[in-house]
């Protein structure tokens, strides 16, 4: 493979995210196409490869509410070039943040064990299970992000943008239409 | 030596102006032509005693701002509307335009001010766009798409805020005040009532009900009042009508609120959320769990 050729890797992950900015992603539909011929994918729900070896361009989905989340995050800054917060959660916290301002004893203790209709419900505590953050924070809080796309989720068109933006070498815009928050 | 100095300044610059603005360059100019003043390069005229932004949005011209409504004195607060007159920062909400002004507003230095002061509006409040119904309306949302906000960039303060869902027809979201002060200035001068006010200082400043037990229902607030209709954000937000335009659909989804002359903040609302603590059950294995470690702590 030449130079003129080579594909640049990009790597994608949802951290504390519901996978629907990787729906919005797979929404740019036919597109896909072109971008394969541009790009090669890494670490990704898309190839299940499970460990981030050095890439491009990174994207990350969710923010973090898990110590694993952070590890995962560290993980992808090392290994990419550019790093991308992709939707709400990437950029702000999102709806997980919203527990933020309730201790997450008692949040545990609501879902695990006092909600009605549990009976001797207890709280896990397996050590495979990544220990929660006392809070959901957005991923600029913890490493260098170098372009951020919001939305609930962002639309394909706006991801479509912003990943052809780069390709092309430019700075990344949003204009009216494809900045959203919501 | 000292007063030399003193007199050199205020001639060379304060006495100026004060002689320019009162005696020739408020409003109409000694030649007998309407008073202007340029903005970004283009002539604005103005009327005696107007602001630079009432002289501004008069000719169709957006300069940003929140805690501005043309229908209220200004407040200043926000400090979205800075703009350089005469190469000095200055709100241009509460600055009288004189004539031959030379003013910045839509210039890099000044929208990454603007940015700035955005930024940290959202990172002191509670602002999950993707949940509230005021999205779509919201002069903050649209002001940040504006400036092409595109991320919080400071830390989250992500402070606790509990709602006021205590009135039958009105909710109150206080996660999402910016302090501009419409709904204090609403309710005193329009509505009489003096339902709401700013309390505390500097970051502890936050919006009051004024009532002994500090909630809506115990006011004389009503759906009729101005005060009602003026919150630029989602705090002040009429129930059951939440999502009766759906999101995708509302004014600055349509054109940016550069291209919307007076936005007039609509009333949307959600129904109120159930508060309360968490119950904690009997038999709670909470004590023998490890503590939760910070983000700092991974």
């Amino acid at each position: 493979m030449n130079a003129e050729t080579k594909k640049l890797r990009v790597a994608t992950t949802s951290l504390a995210g519901c996978f629907g900015c990787h729906i919005s992603f797979l929404d740019i539909d036919e597109r896909l196409l072109d971008l394969v011929q541009l790009v090669e994918f890494d670490r990704s729900p898309l190839t299940d490869i499970k460990t981030c070896g050095p890439c491009d361009i990174g994207i990350i989905e969710g923010g973090l509410c898990n110590a694993e989340n952070v590890h995962v995050l560290r993980e992808f800054r090392a290994n990419c070039k550019i790093l991308i917060a992709l939707g709400a959660c990437a950029v702000n916290g999102g709806l997980p943040a919203q527990r933020n301002h309730l201790s997450l004893s008692a949040i545990l203790e609501e879902v695990y064990h006092a909600q009605h209709g549990l009976v001797d419900g207890f709280i896990p505590n397996d050590p495979e299970l990544p220990l929660p953050l006392d809070k959901v924070h957005p991923i600029h809080e913890v490493v260098k992000v170098d372009y951020f796309i919001p939305g609930c989720p962002p639309s394909a068109d706006a991801i479509w943008k912003v990943l052809t933006d780069l390709l092309a070498g430019k700075e990344p815009e949003l204009g009216h239409g494809l900045i959203h928050y919501d | 030596m000292n007063k030399d100095v003193t007199f050199a300044l205020s001639s060379a610059g304060v006495g100026e102006s004060v002689a320019r603005g009162q005696l020739d360059r408020g409003g109409v100019a000694m030649n007998n032509k309407p008073a202007t003043f340029t903005l970004d390069g283009k002539t604005i005229p103005f009327s005696a005693g107007q602001t630079l932004i009432q002289a501004a949005m008069a000719a169709g011209v957006y300069i940003p701002h929140l805690c501005y409504n043309p229908e209220f004195k200004p407040h200043g607060s926000c400090k979205l509307c800075t703009v350089k007159a005469d190469g000095r920062h200055t709100s241009s909400c509460t600055h009288q335009a004189q004539d031959g002004m030379v003013v910045e507003s839509d210039t890099k230095e000044i929208n990454d001010e603007r940015r700035a002061l955005l930024q940290m509006l959202f990172v002191e409040g509670n602002h999950f766009c993707p949940s509230c119904e005021k999205s779509g309306n919201c002069q903050l949302q649209a002001t940040a798409y504006e400036i092409g906000m595109m991320s919080p960039h400071f830390d989250h303060f992500f402070p606790d805020r509990p709602l006021d869902a205590s009135h039958p027809d009105y909710l109150l979201d206080f996660n999402r005040c910016i302090l501009c002060s419409l709904c204090v200035r609403a309710s005193r001068d329009v509505d009489g009532k003096n339902v709401f006010a700013l309390s505390g200082r500097g970051i502890k400043s936050h919006l009051i009900v004024n009532a002994k037990s500090g909630r809506l229902a115990d006011t004389g607030f009503s759906g009729e009042d101005k005060a009602a209709h003026v919150c630029p954000v989602g705090v002040i937000l009429k129930k059951r009508v939440g999502f009766a335009v759906p999101i995708g659909s509302r004014s600055f989804d349509e054109q940016p609120i550069s291209a919307t002359p007076h936005p007039g903040p609509a009333a949307a609302t959600l129904p109120p959320h159930p508060q309360g603590a968490c119950p904690v059950g009997p038999r709670s294995n909470a004590a023998t769990l490890p503590p939760h470690p910070t983000v700092k702590d991974v």
